[in-house]
């Protein structure tokens, strides 16, 4: 069985450095990854192509920059450059200028309820010549049934793929084996299905096998799983485990594996891993992206991390909402003063 | 002043409602194409005229109206907006057409004076633009930035189609309105049910020795200003004052938007907000027309 990967640790990981990448770290990454093998790796802001702001955090460099850097690198190996766009933060524009550049795969982002506003970006990305993915976040907070509904607008507006996305990180396998079943079964044959893996619960690479089991065939990792809240299904690991299991990635275990320890590991502060509050994100559904903002919150208001995430989760925000983290953790602060 | 109103679906008849309370504004038309819309009932049983010709109602009015609103959509109105130049008659635009320039009542009614087409930028516009341009007041905005929050229920597929127009017309608005020297805006659609009442943050980056209370005082200002028309506009946090790089200061404001419940739902304050200022719009064109003596 071929699997198609798409190392996601220079966008989903930008959220690990608070979008810090430098062009040095780019080069170095792209180079490490397409010489592994990595048929597609995915650059942009962590929040999308537009994602630069006060709301989610300022890219250091520009993300048109460091694609340039890496656009050349990854078409000498023969590897594909992909970019992620999430509307209502980014805009279809962003995509002529990502095209301009060299990237071939598109990848349009809603939140699991909201397919249709990618309408118009999933049918531009087609016409500038991508590859068309659509991308469907927070898959935790709707059912089969709906998630398989909103797959087909995608899929109608001219996505080659559709992506189960679990951003949250709050999926088990079985839920994941519902949900890629019920897309498997709503689709068109030839549409692809893909998932996107956060391991907040410990289960990245599990749930990405039982995707697979399912009939995904395009799966996200990151090396050393750089990405929001605990990070992403790790690449290397995921590799070495298809490889075992006789799955064909077309990347080498051991070039991953010195790519994820030598070249992307020491690149950040610290590596994502499984603290209270990634946990809380996992268990209680809450978009992965929030988890440093809410440190940061939870310092500049003396409230409790777990506190602010727990009230995000009960007021069901979704991604993108970055904002509220604010507001719940400054009401939160106001209650303690109230109370004290 | 006579008023028409071209369209009969949920924003027109929430206009229908709000303008019935006007002293100064009287419905002369109220007109669409669905013999089947429930705000034709509605409006008949107020005694108000109705019609299913759509826009030549409107055209044919003898007198005709002082002002136009237009609830249809953004391709209507372009077809219609000409029509409406020919005719001599002054339209308030309420789709995302963007024929005319944008108003904001509270920060910019002095446009409305003068345009024969004017439309009502975008309800995140309406909501954000206000504050940015009372920080502007009280000190240089070198960039602001808004994330619009609405429940989905309450973006129509006007909104969702064309979600990249929302970003676009309410950056640009921060701008020429707010008078920021660069402007972002981000939207998001959030599916909670219960529907989550509109939510917007206001972001400025200003200089580090802005005046403080100053700007405060401009919010609190503004704030009570966009209350005038739209009762349920509040400040839920801040001001908040966080110093940023390159020793600058960043000003939060966050607002919520209650909708008055007329005929659109209390939680669609992003509609509320477009048809209040509609109104307000109109009662101040008319002041304008009719001066009070002194």
């Amino acid at each position: 069985m071929k699997v198609r990967l798409t190392d996601v640790t220079l966008r989903d990981g930008s959220h690990t450095v608070r979008h810090r990448f430098t062009v040095d770290d780019v080069v170095a990454v792209t180079t490490a990854l397409a010489d592994a093998g990595v048929p597609v790796v995915e650059i942009s802001h962590g929040d999308g192509l537009g994602g630069s702001s006060l709301t989610y955090g300022f890219s250091l460099v520009d993300e048109r920059e460091l694609l340039e850097a890496a656009a050349p690198i990854l078409r000498e190996r023969g590897s594909k450059l992909a970019v992620l766009l999430i509307p209502g933060i980014g805009v279809a524009t962003d995509l002529e200028a990502a095209a301009a550049i060299g990237a071939t795969v598109a990848r349009v982002a809603t939140h699991c309820t909201e397919a249709d506003i990618a309408e118009q970006h999933i049918a531009r990305a087609r016409a500038l010549g991508f590859e068309a993915v659509g991308f469907l976040m927070m898959a935790h907070m709707v059912g089969p049934k709906e998630l398989a509904e909103q797959a087909k607008i995608h899929e109608a507006a001219g996505a080659q793929v559709v992506y189960c996305t679990d951003s949250a990180g709050a999926l088990m396998p079985s839920t994941v084996a519902e949900r890629i079943s019920a897309l498997r079964e709503a689709l068109h044959p030839d549409t692809i299905i893909g998932f996107h893996a956060h391991n907040n619960l410990g289960l990245g690479v599990a749930n990405t096998i039982k995707a697979i089991e399912e009939g995904a065939r395009h799966v996200d990792a990151s090396t050393r799983g750089l990405g929001a809240g605990a990070g992403n299904c790790a690449t290397e690991v995921f590799v070495a485990v298809c490889d075992k299991l006789g799955w064909e990635t077309g990347i080498d275990v051991m070039a991953i594996a010195n790519a994820a320890e030598d070249v992307v590991a020491p690149i950040p502060d610290r590596l994502p891993s499984i603290d209270r509050s990634s946990l809380i994100l996992g268990w209680a559904g809450v978009y992965s992206s929030f988890l440093l903002h809410a440190q940061r919150a939870s310092a500049r208001y003396g409230v409790s991390e777990a506190d602010i995430l727990l009230e995000l989760a009960r007021r069901r925000v979704v991604g993108g909402q970055e904002d509220m983290i604010l507001d719940v953790a400054i009401e939160l602060a106001a209650r303690q003063g109230a109370g004290a | 002043m006579r008023v028409a109103i071209l369209g009969t679906g949920n924003i027109g008849t929430d206009l229908l409602e709000k303008l019935r309370r006007s002293d100064v504004l009287d419905v002369v038309m109220f007109a669409g194409v669905d013999p089947e819309s429930p705000g034709l009932a509605r409006a008949r049983s107020y005694g108000v005229a109705t019609s299913t010709d759509g826009v030549e109602a409107v055209l044919g009015l003898d007198p005709p109206a002082d002002l136009v609103y237009e609830a249809t959509s953004a391709a209507a109105h372009r077809a219609n907006a000409p029509r409406f130049a020919d005719a001599g008659l002054k339209a308030l635009d309420l789709t995302p057409a963007k024929v005319g320039p944008p108003v904001v009542p509270a920060v910019s009614i002095d446009v409305a004076f003068g345009a024969s087409n004017l439309n009502l930028t975008t309800c995140g516009g309406q909501a954000t633009v206000p504050m940015v341009a009372a920080v502007s007041s009280a000190a240089e905005v070198e960039y602001a930035e808004i994330v619009s929050t609405v429940a989905s229920l309450s973006a129509g597929p006007g909104t969702r189609q064309n979600i990249d127009e929302f970003t676009r017309t309410t950056a640009s608005a921060l701008e020429t309105i707010g008078g920021a020297a660069r402007g972002k805006a981000i939207i998001i659609l959030n599916p909670a049910d219960p529907p989550i009442l509109m939510r917007n943050t206001v972001m400025c980056i200003v200089p580090g020795d802005a005046d403080r209370e100053a700007v405060a005082a401009a919010i609190a200002r503004m704030a009570a200003r966009v209350q005038g028309y739209v009762p349920g506009y509040r400040i839920a946090a801040g001001p908040e004052f966080d110093e940023v790089e390159g020793g600058r200061l960043k000003v939060s404001v966050f607002l919520e938007v209650t909708g008055a419940g007329d005929f659109l739902p209390p939680y669609a304050g992003n509609l509320d907000i477009m048809t209040a200022a509609a109104v307000a719009v109109g009662e101040q064109l008319a002041a304008e027309r009719e001066p009070v003596a002194p």
